[in-house]
């Protein structure tokens, strides 16, 4: 037992324990104080390469956000549409299923609603309706339910699957833009039904989008309770603890699998009926333009909470409203806009350690003799 | 200071958050060229004091010396430098790495690129001790046993003159146990130290030379092995005098639950795990399941419960208790066995890979077993019920029943899912080594449930792996050899030796049916 010089003797200046329970203020707490570091050192960084004033870039962000009341119901919108596409995820990413193909299930919900609004504008709106949602949501389910039943029976790798299903989505709605291309060669489908506007959301109390947001907090609430009560959202809570568990305690695990993929499939299938009929009225390959990976770091970040995935698809639309208006205002281009996005995503993940642990330093006496 | 004292630990407190004291004031010493068994209840702080020595875990407060000089162990590589190696209940080795590749993981780089060199040096320390080991073989072909010689080596080649070991007997078989003792004894008589934590108090009366004893995070006594007995190293351990003997009631009311018929079944690999296995298990006794681990256990319990695939021409029949109907299980569910009132209470080597959810707390863990009952909601209440009953009777110490379980220590984790299993109301208990890993206290609490469950007219099958038990608390004893049965005894007038003789050699006439 020698080679004692290699060993120090001092305590460790930093040590790191777990904590084993953290009041939910302290909680609240940490993570504020991330936020307000985070936009201390976007601050930092935007005044040494634009010479901006940084509280200026603030304020025209916010301005970007909730400046005007177009502004806000976008963000709204928006908002709406992460939310709801981030409560699609929850029950697969909850059960371990690693569903990376919201994309694609947006996109074919959005196929077929445009298909509906397309091919049965002449019925009643309410029927048009009816038809709009069952066939985005089998759309949806269908894109969900074909990797599921792979893993199911033949443990396909799921990620690389619903992967591969957005490109066949994509060049899917390449061809139906091609196929409903108005104007002819402008590769576009253009407004869906500009003059009478069948198959578009209704207004309520005057406003464009009051009916996404109705309809994503009923799934916000549904699924809460799903996941929480149901006995079904129990069942793929094991199967994404352990399968063998699940097995023993005769849940059919091929079964949890497809069905829960079906309804994460059918919601996101939903969401690209909200987009395409409640927002956009059109479709093309951009429609979901990354919301469906954006969405999945809202279903982390919440610990799959619907209630808290508000908040965070609210903080994350914010930003990148805030971020498209400073690009445009002071001449920066978009990269400057995602860094700050980038910087403050980075210190709330970041402040999820704080949560967990705790640092303990080395006292001043100890060591000394 | 003491000459012969190889490693001192003074006055060392280990506080885990502002609840739990795992370690308060512990004065330990460990002199050269000596066994040290660390004995001491589940959660008594063992593993955690040896941590520290280990370099996983920094002292809130206290001192350790080595050699008599005080040293400050920030990590595992400070550990191996002073010369101190731990060897883990979950072996730290990576699958797809040889023998050779895994010493030389986290080495200085100059070494590690020496492969063949340390390819020798293995082969030079698996020749002296005559470990069974080859330095070109893969870890995932190793047997439990091998592994643990690995890291044994692993140990001894980055020159460890202190050896800490963790409970090394839990996944040994008794012949593989004496192997790894004789080893042990052998690195004494080397001058090399050896702290072997357990509370298996047959081990530390044959292989010790010292005892100390750790109760609740407190250090209790240190005493001389040659002095000491069960009875006086069970008392400072718990706290109180308890009584070694293992009830065994009277059988009562046999009736015929469940009659087994030519079972057979292949494992993963087709190879016959079960071949032709016929016998019947009754109501109001234990019937005990005795056998080198891997002769069919697992496979037999798993079939019964309808996890396992059986081959053509397998009978399981179930008996109603009251009616006398019987039932066929082969090709059942699961959930259609268990609907029948088979529980299956499956402790694997793993105890939280089958049987538990680990980020769950007990009470939604106690829900797996009732969740189904009512319409679409699942019933909240009476699983919570049954948490907080389950915690008290079995004395589960945990901060809260939502408190995840994979939190809890080994010995808690198995309390939670037994508690489960009998409080199901079984009418066929079936248990696979529900004792392992767990305190005298604790393992005396479920010897007592099972005999309520049999004296209530259950039908308890007890695999099991310690003989001693098996032959106290059974009936009768099946004893399975390579995946057949090799006779069953009547566990009152056998002998350890005739069924180790049955658990070992296979009879050539084949007992049943042939």
């Amino acid at each position: 037992m020698s080679s004692l010089a290699l060993v120090n003797k001092k305590d460790p200046l930093v040590r790191i324990a777990r904590r084993d329970s953290i009041a939910k203020p302290k909680a609240l707490i940490i993570r504020l104080i991330a936020i307000v570091i985070s936009l201390i050192v976007c601050a930092l960084i935007i005044f040494a390469i634009t010479k901006v004033n940084p509280l200026k870039v603030y304020e025209s962000m916010f301005k970007g956000a909730f400046g005007t009341k177009g502004k806000t119901w976008n963000t709204v919108r928006d908002t709406m549409m992460l939310l709801c596409i981030a409560i699609g995820l929850a029950p697969a990413f909850k059960m371990k299923f690693w569903n990376i193909g919201a994309e694609g299930q947006i996109l074919v919900g959005g196929i077929a609603t445009a298909a509906c609004m397309i091919y049965l504008k002449s019925l009643p709106p309410v029927l048009l309706f009816i038809c709009m949602v069952v066939a985005s949501v089998i759309a949806g389910a269908l894109w969900g339910i074909l990797p599921a039943v792979f893993k199911a029976k033949w443990n396909t790798n799921e990620t690389l699957f619903t992967l591969m299903m957005n490109y066949v989505a994509l060049q899917l709605t390449s061809f139906f833009v091609a196929l409903w291309e108005n104007p002819y060669g402008s590769n576009k489908v253009g407004i869906i039904n500009p003059q009478n506007h069948e198959g578009w959301f209704p207004s309520i109390f005057g406003e464009q989008y009051v009916l996404n947001v109705i309809i994503v907090m009923v799934l916000t609430v549904g699924m809460f309770i799903y996941l929480k009560y149901t006995k079904q959202g129990y069942e793929l809570s094991v199967v994404g603890d352990s399968e063998n568990t699940a097995k023993y305690a005769g849940i059919s695990v091929k079964k949890v699998i497809i069905r829960t993929m079906i309804i994460s499939g059918a919601i996101c299938g939903l969401s690209g009926f909200i987009t395409v009929s409640g927002a956009s009225h059109t479709i093309s390959t951009s429609t979901a333009g990354g919301k469906g990976f954006t969405a999945i770091i809202v279903c982390w970040l919440a610990k799959f909470n619907t209630f808290t995935m508000i908040a965070i698809s609210a903080l994350i639309i914010f930003l990148q409203q805030g971020a498209i208006q400073i690009a445009s205002e002071f001449n920066l281009n978009n990269d400057v806009a995602n860094m700050i996005t980038g910087i403050i995503l980075f210190f709330i993940l970041g402040s999820e350690f704080f949560i967990n642990y705790r640092l303990i330093f080395r006292k001043a006496d100890k060591g000394v003799k | 200071m003491d000459n012969n004292v190889a490693v001192r630990m003074e006055n060392i407190t280990k506080a885990f958050g502002t609840k739990v004291v795992a370690n308060k004031n512990v004065t330990l010493d460990i002199r050269k060229g000596e066994i040290l068994a660390l004995l001491g209840e589940n959660g008594s702080g063992k593993t955690t004091l040896m941590n520290m020595l280990s370099g996983i875990y920094f002292p809130d407060s206290g001192r350790i010396f080595v050699d008599g000089k005080e040293v400050s162990i920030h990590s595992p590589k400070d550990a191996y430098s002073l010369g101190i190696g731990m060897i883990h209940q979950h072996f730290k080795l990576v699958d797809v790495f040889t023998a050779t590749e895994n010493v030389a993981l986290g080495m200085d780089k100059k070494i590690t690129g020496r492969r063949n060199k340390i390819a020798k040096d293995v082969q030079e320390i698996c020749d002296r001790y005559g470990f069974d080991v080859k330095p070109d073989q893969k870890v995932y072909n190793m047997s439990v046993s091998q592994k643990q010689t690995l890291e044994i080596v692993k140990a001894l080649y980055r020159g460890a003159e202190l050896l800490i070991l963790d409970e090394p007997t839990a996944v040994l078989t008794p012949q593989e146990s004496d192997k790894l003792f004789s080893i042990l004894r052998t690195m004494k008589e080397e001058g090399k130290s050896v702290i072997l934590i357990t509370h298996k108090l047959n081990e530390v009366l044959s292989v010790s030379d010292r005892v100390s004893i750790l109760r609740k995070g407190e250090y209790i006594d240190t005493v001389e092995t040659k002095d000491a007995t069960a009875e006086s190293l069970t008392e400072m351990m718990v706290g109180k005098k308890v009584i070694l003997d293992i009830d065994r009631p009277e059988v009562e009311n046999k009736q015929k639950r469940i009659e087994i018929k030519n079972l057979s079944c292949v494992n993963k690999y087709g190879v016959k795990a079960l071949d032709d296995v016929s016998f019947d298990i009754y109501g109001g006794e234990i019937l005990g399941i005795a056998g080198i681990s891997g002769s069919g256990q697992k496979h037999l319990l798993e079939s019964i419960a309808g996890l396992q695939e059986t081959e053509e021409g397998s009978s399981v029949k179930y008996y109603e208790p009251e009616t006398g109907k019987e039932e066929q299980l082969i090709g059942k569910t699961p959930m259609q066995i268990r609907q029948q009132g088979v529980a299956l209470s499956f402790v694997p080597e793993d105890r939280l890979g089958m049987g538990l959810v680990g980020t769950m707390g007990m009470s939604d863990n106690m829900m797996l077993r009732s969740y189904k009952n009512g319409f679409l909601f699942t019933d909240r209440k009476s699983p919570k019920d049954l948490a907080i009953k389950v915690k008290d009777d079995l004395g589960v110490i945990t901060p809260n029943i939502q408190t995840p379980v994979r939190k809890l220590s080994g010995g808690n984790v198995q309390k939670v899912l037994v508690g489960r299993e009998i409080a199901s109301n079984p009418k066929v208990l079936l248990t696979a080594y529900a004792v392992r890993g767990l305190d005298i206290n604790t393992s005396y609490t479920i010897y007592g449930l099972l005999n309520e469950q049999k004296k209530k007219g259950v039908a308890v099958v007890y695999v099991g792996e310690d003989l001693d038990v098996l032959l106290a608390l059974c009936d009768r004893i099946a004893v399975l050899c390579s995946g057949k049965l090799n006779g069953v005894v009547d566990a009152r007038t056998t002998t350890k030796e005739e069924v180790g003789l049955l658990m070992t050699n296979l009879r050539e006439d084949g007992d049943n049916n042939e």
